[in-house]
């Protein structure tokens, strides 16, 4: 390359960086921390209600989590999940409402390919990972702990 | 006050996770991934219970509580069960959630089409 040539690459490297839009950090930081507080106090709310039916914390936990999925399926069936993660960003992805949109768009999007290899195979594309990941660590750390306190057998 | 407590630390939760997202070339699918398995190894060591105590729903809510609860059932049927609890505690919490996200899921494909 000759010095005009570096220049010119130069000039159109400059060119691409300032034409490249640069995601608003700040703003995104804003939105997915107010996103994300909303729908924790939403299922604190859920929480404080069935605390008062179900008879142990770990049940009320289990409840709250499967009425926050539930409620996540429903809003991305009426498309305003959508609406909601496009302003939101991480703070509608990383609720376990995030975690059932991932569930319900996927159904809905594969359904066209089938119900059996289309919904049935591809529901799971971006949950699958989340329980598979989520389980072998788990499995990992729970057989350290029964095995460091003697609780195996 | 619990409410206030639930939307700072969930806010905090997420809002890290957008800063993760806008600062590296992750996926929403490893953030949301990362996130399980440090509930689920923070919950392991019983360090994420205590953040609960305080934060209730804003602990519970984010997947981070999910990976806590997966090590929650596998824990608590490992003192019922003995060895076996590890391989039945899984779903011993989440079923109730991951079995809401088929059945609902299902029915939203059903009954809506997606927008383009």
């Amino acid at each position: 390359m000759d010095k005009a040539q570096k220049d010119l690459h130069a000039r159109y490297q400059q060119m691409v960086k300032e034409a490249t839009p640069q995601p608003n950090r700040w703003r995104n930081t804003v939105m997915a921390f107010i996103t994300g507080g909303a729908i924790c106090t939403i299922g604190q709310l859920l929480y404080n209600l069935f605390e008062t039916i179900e008879p142990s914390r770990l049940e009320t936990t289990a409840v709250t989590q499967a009425a926050m999925i539930a409620l996540g399926a429903i809003a991305t069936g009426l498309g305003f999940y959508d609406w909601l993660a496009e302003r939101g960003g991480m703070g509608a992805a990383i609720p376990v409402t995030g975690f059932s949109n991932t569930v319900t768009a996927a159904a809905m999007e594969f359904k066209r390919e089938g119900y059996i290899l289309g919904m049935g195979a591809k529901m799971f594309v971006i949950a699958g990972p989340v329980l598979v990941y989520g389980i072998l660590s788990g499995f990992v750390v729970s057989l350290l702990r029964a095995v460091l306190t003697g609780s195996l057998f | 006050m619990d409410y206030l407590t639930a939307f700072l630390a969930g806010g905090a939760i997420c809002a890290l996770a957008q800063i993760i997202y806008d600062n590296t070339k992750l996926t929403p699918a490893h953030i949301l991934v990362g996130f399980t398995v440090a509930g689920a190894v923070l919950g392991g060591f019983g360090v994420y219970q205590r953040f609960a105590e305080f934060a209730g729903a804003g602990a519970i809510i984010p997947v981070s509580g999910f990976g806590n609860s997966i090590v929650m059932g596998m824990l608590s049927e490992l003192e019922r069960l003995g060895w076996e609890g590890l391989f039945t505690g899984a779903f011993e919490i989440t079923g109730l959630g991951v079995t809401t996200a088929i059945v609902f899921g299902a029915l939203m494909a059903v009954l809506f089409r997606p927008k383009d």
